[in-house]
């Protein structure tokens, strides 16, 4: 096909008896080069349609001013992990609501590591929910489920990270509510502890 | 032929940049998410990392639309010239009463402008004077009511930022929207990888 032809001019005349000298043809074969050609045209068509931006899906729950305390669907203590966004990309976390004002959970302070962070936290709590399932603590409807604080001073990497992580680790049952003063104390009192 | 294939190229090369200017580059945060953006009826809200707020909707006769309610609804008096200048342009990040000067400056001046503009004023209820965003996304439903929601926000940007466009979507009772991000990869070991390889034995 495409071919360039760089041999040696060969003689056009044959003198008679002259002994046939050794003609060298190049001949350049260019074929792989439109081959290549080809390559970097679907290779820019595949990755500028693969660089289109991913979404994630996001729900969050039906607010409404009229809606009563009653109607609202209670979360089991037992099942519950609350997460509290905070600054430099700090996550504390404690087990349950922290709404007992008689015994403040433990509060812990996490980061957002492949390991040993908020991840293994989430895992633990996973298989905690599923063991009071089996010894019939909890009934087979409840889900592990992780309220998220986000404080004044997290980014929207923190948020979108935790929210990954529920995705993750396969969590279905979360919620993103405000952080009350009672958390943000919660805080305040393990940043001091340090 | 392999003139053919080299003109094809280039054409490629060249064809992608003709999409108009973003007024902010926003660096996403990233997640496992591989669900694509959709392709059509979508609006987009830009947050940048100092929570400046940028809107955008896409196909021009919606915008077309959307500006002439918006021109009606404010009374801006924009020309047809500014109005058909919106209808092809990308994101607004003007307050109302700039709106109008934002439209028939030249571009360079506009550039100029979206360096140090302070993005669309919001607030965390829907009632407000200040909440132009409410007005803005209230009008652009109107005019297509198939619109998805999404936000395109930087991953420095504040919590108290992010929280503000949400109240204001929740106000207008839109719970469910998108968050634009990078793609990472499934950690091994987890959940999700189990779900993953599952989806792909099958």
């Amino acid at each position: 096909m495409a071919e360039m032809d760089v041999s040696s001019g060969g003689g056009h005349k044959k003198g008679p008896g002259v002994k046939k000298g050794k003609k060298l043809s190049t001949r350049v074969d260019l074929t792989p080069m439109v081959d290549l050609g080809f390559l970097l045209i679907t290779f820019f068509m595949f990755t500028t349609t693969l660089s289109k931006p991913k979404t994630m899906e996001i729900n969050m729950p039906y607010k409404d001013e009229k809606m009563e305390e009653k109607d609202q669907s209670k979360i089991k203590a037992s099942t519950a992990l609350t997460v509290l966004l905070s600054k430099d990309h700090r996550v504390y976390y404690y087990e349950g609501l922290g709404d007992n004002p008689e015994q403040p959970p433990e509060v812990k302070l996490t980061y957002f590591k492949n390991q040993d962070g908020i991840r293994d936290v989430i895992i633990e709590k996973k298989k905690n929910v599923e063991l009071l399932k089996q010894q019939g603590v909890l009934s087979a409807t409840d889900q592990t489920t992780v309220l998220i604080k986000p404080d004044h001073n997290s980014t929207y990497d923190d948020l979108v990270n935790i929210l990954d992580e529920m995705s993750i680790n396969d969590i279905r049952v979360y919620a993103i509510v405000d952080i009350t003063p009672v958390d943000q104390e919660f805080i305040q009192l393990t940043e001091n502890a340090n | 032929m392999c003139d053919v294939a080299f003109l094809l190229l280039t054409f490629f090369m060249l064809a992608t940049k003709f999409k108009p200017d973003e007024p902010v580059t926003v660096v996403t945060p990233n997640s496992i998410s591989e669900i694509p953006l959709p392709d059509a009826d979508i609006m987009m809200i830009t947050i940048d990392a100092n929570g400046r707020v940028f809107f955008s909707i896409d196909n021009k006769n919606v915008r077309r639309a959307l500006i002439e309610d918006i021109n009606e609804y404010k009374g801006l008096n924009l020309s047809e010239q500014e109005m058909n200048l919106f209808a092809i342009g990308a994101s607004i990040g003007t307050p109302f009463n700039e709106l109008k000067s934002y439209l028939s400056a030249p571009p360079e001046q506009q550039r100029e402008y979206d360096k140090n503009t302070s993005g669309i004023p919001t607030d965390t209820t829907v009632n407000s004077e200040q909440n132009e965003l409410a007005a803005w996304i209230r009008t652009a439903r109107n005019n297509n009511p198939k619109v998805r929601i999404t936000i395109n926000a930087d991953a420095k940007a504040a919590y108290p930022d992010i929280k503000k466009v949400i109240n204001t979507l929740a106000g207008w009772k839109i719970f469910k929207f998108n968050l634009i991000t990078g793609l990472k990869a499934v950690p091994p070991g987890t959940a999700a990888y189990e779900m993953q390889n599952q989806g792909m034995k099958e």
